[in-house]
């Protein structure tokens, strides 16, 4: 009976926190409507905005913005006002399965389910195979994150979804809630090898859901984390940076801009031109993958059949 | 007088005889085998098993709703008997509160042996999120444990008062543990006024409590998107189906003890007329329900649903499906439905069949679904698109079995089986009826 009481202290805590919220939201309401009414002091100030216009504001209307300081940050937040995204030119995929190797790489990936896997598609007997690059959709409405009891798998500001291996406690409820099946489950013991020894030579000193398979956990749950410990860099995420054919173009949803290394475009004109969509989008979970439709291919769908491997996504070599 | 002490000679815990023994000590070796492969698995990991990232959960999982669905056999024959004041059930109820128990404890130890890291169980507290079932499972099984629990003990405590005072002599290590379990029961108006209300209570809960843990069974399956579990049906139908495996599991484990306690003059050919009768409901219910549950979707052939369903209906799991469907339900309808399929033989091979096919019938709810996910199985080896349980796996849960078939009958053998008060009581009000008659 233990957990009934601590539930509901729970309950009763998380009840005092709403109210206590509500308190504070009120006195804030209070605060801007006080600033709506000031009166403007007659200054102007020139500004950009992102789509490039020079546009003239009040200067009492600018609230200063404190920068991010690195001591706000924390792993379950997130980058401050940042909506990560990616979109995947399906026409560009010949399955050249660099973006797969350079994954597996990189996150020390020794099972035998790649993160990240290059399925060979075709709706119907009648339609065209095409290449499809699929990882975790890091989705808005993330289903693996509903079904977790203990808050392991957690959705950031920042729209990545990633896994605290030290709290899984491994009973696989998100890999059966996931409908696009990326997630992979370590089953014995990873053999990882000389993983501490990359540790200490690259001094990622702690281990962290930020990189995902640094280490891996037996008994516990991995997926494709968008590389926030790229980002972090200001590099991009290693599938993106690895591909021969910028198929993976990766971005920023509110600065509108997506890039693939080569070329930066705005995300949302580039959807519009290319006919956009996500993957299984009738379920809700609302991805943060955009698919751009195989269409217009340079190449035959045939020449990526020579790397496919039905069977294997992670090869003992790498 | 004379014949309550003949009660009290019949009913009173009795030594297992040979074969009693040799039941006991193989249940025994079975447990430690299963521990030994547990101990295995905690070890190599679960890589021990068959279970692969497609094939996420096996034989733990469905085993786990096999015991949760067996489980609900208190809260029916004690509980809703009880509010219809079926008379009949007396010397029945006992032994359902006792499955009942087992069953619940079992079900929250098999939970465990699928969870990969069960060194971070505190997690499931320290963490907890309430929107997850899995926590919804955490609340509601120890609540049933407990509720279980009580309503076997309340009605036993004027028992074992009786029992303190017949082995006072014969056995007095015995007699002071029963004493000390009867909670100085003297049977006075006032404990007696208090006992009933307690009953009553707790037969009043355990309805409801019974409900909510079979349809947050069901709830682990239908809060998924995955075709074969995503429905509506889900909550009904696993009622429906632990209504099944429990009156099932009732009526083998009565025969069994029955006859190796001559209680022929208790449990009477009457009683099994009587469970075959509810038996019958139960399985035409669930059979309404899986008519729902398969020729719906069968009817529109969503492709994604035909694939699912040509895997049970002609595929690889066929063999299983038709045998559950047809030797496990249809058939106990039929043989049910007439008067000579309900004498205590016949009914207790069909009691036997209908609680194997119970287990397989969670097996194909929960496999055969996991193994067509939406996107194709692609990048994994050859093995990982089926799943048949692994050696490890088989140990453990035969293991899970064996436990709760020990917990059973170390409760039968040191339990009076059969109410003592409540048996005297009514035959005392049977013979005054008789009396005042002539």
């Amino acid at each position: 009976m233990k957990n009934d009481s601590n539930s509901r202290r729970k309950f009763l805590n998380n009840g005092l926190k709403a109210g206590i919220a509500t308190v504070i939201g009120g006195i804030g309401l209070s605060k801007m409507a006080t600033k709506l009414n000031a009166k403007t002091d007659g200054k102007k100030v020139e500004l950009m905005t992102t789509d490039g216009h020079l546009v003239e504001v009040d200067a009492s209307e600018i609230i200063e913005e404190k920068t991010t300081n690195s001591k706000s940050y924390t792993v379950r937040e997130g980058f401050k006002n940042k909506k990560f995204v990616m979109v995947v030119d399906l026409a560009k995929c010949k399955n050249a399965l660099k973006c797969v190797s350079a994954c597996n790489k990189h996150h020390y990936i020794t099972g035998k389910n790649a993160w990240l896997k290059v399925y060979k598609m075709q709706e119907s007997k009648d339609t065209a195979p095409y290449w499809m690059p699929t990882a975790c959709q890091h989705c808005d409405q993330p289903a693996c994150v509903t079904v977790c009891p203990v808050d392991a798998t957690f959705k950031r500001r920042d729209g990545i979804v990633l896994i605290d291996n030290n709290r899984c406690i491994g009973c696989r409820f998100c890999m059966a809630a996931c409908p696009y099946s990326t997630r992979v489950f370590n089953w014995s013991e990873p053999d990882q090898g000389d993983i501490t020894l990359n540790l200490s030579m690259e001094q990622e000193t702690q281990p962290s859901p930020e990189h995902g398979g640094l280490p891996s956990i037996k008994g516990t749950v991995d997926k494709c984390d968008f590389c926030p410990h790229e980002i972090k860099k200001g590099k991009l995420p290693h599938c993106v940076a690895a591909c021969p054919n910028g198929v993976f173009y990766f971005g920023d949803k509110y600065e509108d801009t997506v890039t693939n290394g080569d070329e930066t475009l705005r995300f949302s004109k580039l959807l519009k031109d290319k006919s956009g969509y996500r993957l299984m989008e009738g379920l809700g979970t609302e991805p943060s993958v955009y698919y751009l439709p195989p269409v217009d291919r340079l190449v035959d769908f045939e020449k990526g059949l020579k790397q496919y491997d039905e069977y294997q996504s992670v090869k003992k070599s790498e | 007088m004379e014949n309550y002490d003949n009660l009290l000679n019949d009913l009173a815990p009795k030594k297992f005889g040979k074969v009693g023994v040799i039941w006991t000590c193989s249940l025994i070796a079975i447990i430690i085998v299963g521990i030994i492969a547990y101990i295995d698995q905690l070890i190599k990991g679960q890589i021990v098993t068959n279970m692969r990232d497609y094939a996420l959960w096996g034989i733990y999982i469905s085993n786990f709703v096999f015991f949760v669905a067996t489980s609900f056999v208190g809260s029916v024959t004690v509980a809703i008997l009880r509010l219809t004041k079926n008379k009949w059930r007396t010397p029945l109820v006992r032994i359902a509160e006792i499955i009942s128990l087992a069953a619940i404890a079992m079900a929250g130890v098999t939970i465990m042996i699928d969870m990969a890291r069960p060194d971070r169980l505190l997690n499931l507290f320290i963490h907890a999120r309430l929107q997850s079932p899995i926590t919804w499972d955490v609340i509601i099984i120890p609540t049933y444990i407990v509720i279980s629990f009580l309503l076997l003990y309340f009605p036993l405590i004027p028992d074992f008062a009786i029992l303190k005072k017949h082995f006072k002599d014969k056995n007095p290590v015995l007699s002071k543990w029963y004493g000390k379990l009867s909670l100085n029961w003297k049977g006075t108006a006032v404990q007696k006024a208090l006992q009933e209300k307690s009953i009553r209570i707790i037969a009043l809960m355990i309805i409801p409590v019974g409900l909510i843990l079979q349809t947050i069974d069901a709830w682990l399956f239908s809060t998924t998107y995955r075709i074969g579990w995503d429905s509506t049906n889900m909550g009904p139908y696993f009622i429906a189906g632990a209504f099944v495996a429990g009156i099932g599991a009732l009526v083998t484990v009565v025969y069994i003890v029955r006859r190796a306690y001559h209680l022929e003059a208790y449990i009477t050919d009457f009683h099994f007329d009587k469970l075959g009768k509810l038996l019958v409901l139960a399985c035409l219910t669930y059979l309404y329900f899986n008519i729902n549950e398969y020729l719906l979707p069968a009817y529109t052939v969503t492709k994604d649903e035909s694939v699912h369903l040509n895997t049970l209906f002609s595929g690889s799991y066929s063999p299983i499906f038709w045998a559950v469907t047809i030797i496990g339900l249809i058939f106990p309808i039929l043989f049910l439905l007439f008067k000579k399929g309900r004498k205590p033989l016949p009914m207790f091979i069909i009691g036997l069949v209908v609680v194997l096919a119970s287990w397989w019938k969670r097996y194909l709810i929960v496999t055969p679904t996991l193994l067509h996910p939406f996107l194709p199985i692609q990048g994994v080896p050859k093995s990982w698109h089926h799943y048949f349980p692994s050696i490890h796996e088989w140990l453990i849960t035969l293991a899970t079995l064996a436990m709760a078939l020990l917990i059973i009958t170390l409760l039968v053998r040191f339990l009076p089986i059969i109410p003592i008060q409540r048996t005297a009581d009514e035959q005392a009000l049977l013979n005054n009826e008789k009396d005042t008659k002539s």
